[in-house]
């Protein structure tokens, strides 16, 4: 493992776990994960860390909060 | 529909129907993005509420520029800002990864657990952490985080709400994003050697 190879690489991660890094950017990537193992776990993680909080995505308004919502926009009839 | 633009005329023209589709589709996002950056909910209920009452009140100011989504975010992460001036609540936490000289935090946890199965992870349990990591980031950190890997806005939508350029935006949210992946990663760690007990 080259600390300077690692670091280059987790730089660039953002592009990459995203699906919009180019495609020299990828190899240059999946070259370095073939040879170190830190990274791959680190570039794995990430990726699960992401697609949980989007599975998970933003909780509902309460019913009592939406309730006062609908009352204070004058659209009770409507919720 | 929402940025039909015959939609938002009827919303101009104060049709209380248009009025009420908007409050469905944008509440929980709006009331989301303020209950994780305010972390109290009657702060998040009261910017809920003043998002659409400002909102409806300045639509005819809406030029249709940006999506009405957007817009909306905007309304709300200003109403989320002053409120946090206000209290000037010191918000970086103590814990953050260390960082490198451009700003990137160093891993320090290798532990391999992404082949947990989601549905595993997903219990009432694991969204209270979760809910904690974020909470635990910087103001900085987690408004384009939560905009981004929890509301699903584009890097585009991110950077028009917080007035940042997409640079800032990736660049905030790499930094997020692994300093959440830490926190998730000594949390498995745990769970696992308390699982192995």
């Amino acid at each position: 493992m080259n600390k300077d190879e690692c670091q280059h690489l987790l730089s660039q991660l953002g592009d990459y776990v995203d699906g919009e890094a180019s495609r020299a950017m990828c190899e240059e990537i999946e070259r370095h994960l073939a040879d170190c193992e830190n990274c791959r776990v680190v570039v794995d993680t990430l990726r699960k860390t992401v697609m949980l909080y989007h599975t998970r995505g933003p909780d509902p308004v309460p019913g009592d909060v939406e309730e006062r919502l609908y009352k204070a926009l004058d659209l009770k009839d409507l919720g | 529909m929402p940025d039909d633009p015959a939609f938002v005329e009827r919303l101009r023209a104060g049709d209380k129907e248009a009025c009420a589709i908007c409050v469905r589709e944008h509440s929980a996002n709006i009331y989301n993005l303020a209950l994780k950056l305010t972390g109290e909910p009657a702060a998040a209920e009261d910017v809920l509420q003043e998002t659409f009452l400002s909102a409806f009140k300045s639509i005819s100011r809406f030029e249709g520029k940006s999506q009405l989504s957007t817009w909306l975010y905007r309304i709300a992460y200003n109403a989320v800002l002053m409120r946090l001036r206000k209290r000037q609540v010191e918000t970086v936490s103590l814990d953050e990864p260390v960082e490198d000289e451009e700003g990137v935090p160093q891993p320090r946890d290798f532990a391999d657990w992404s082949e947990n199965p989601e549905r595993a992870l997903l219990d009432a349990e694991m969204h209270r952490m979760m809910d904690d990591a974020v909470a635990s980031l910087s103001e900085t950190l987690r408004s384009v985080f939560v905009l981004r890997d929890v509301n699903g806005l584009s890097t585009a939508q991110t950077a028009q709400v917080l007035g940042l350029s997409e640079e800032a935006v990736k660049s905030r949210l790499l930094r997020a994003r692994l300093a959440l992946r830490e926190k998730l990663s000594a949390y498995m760690v745990g769970r696992a050697a308390e699982a192995k007990r």
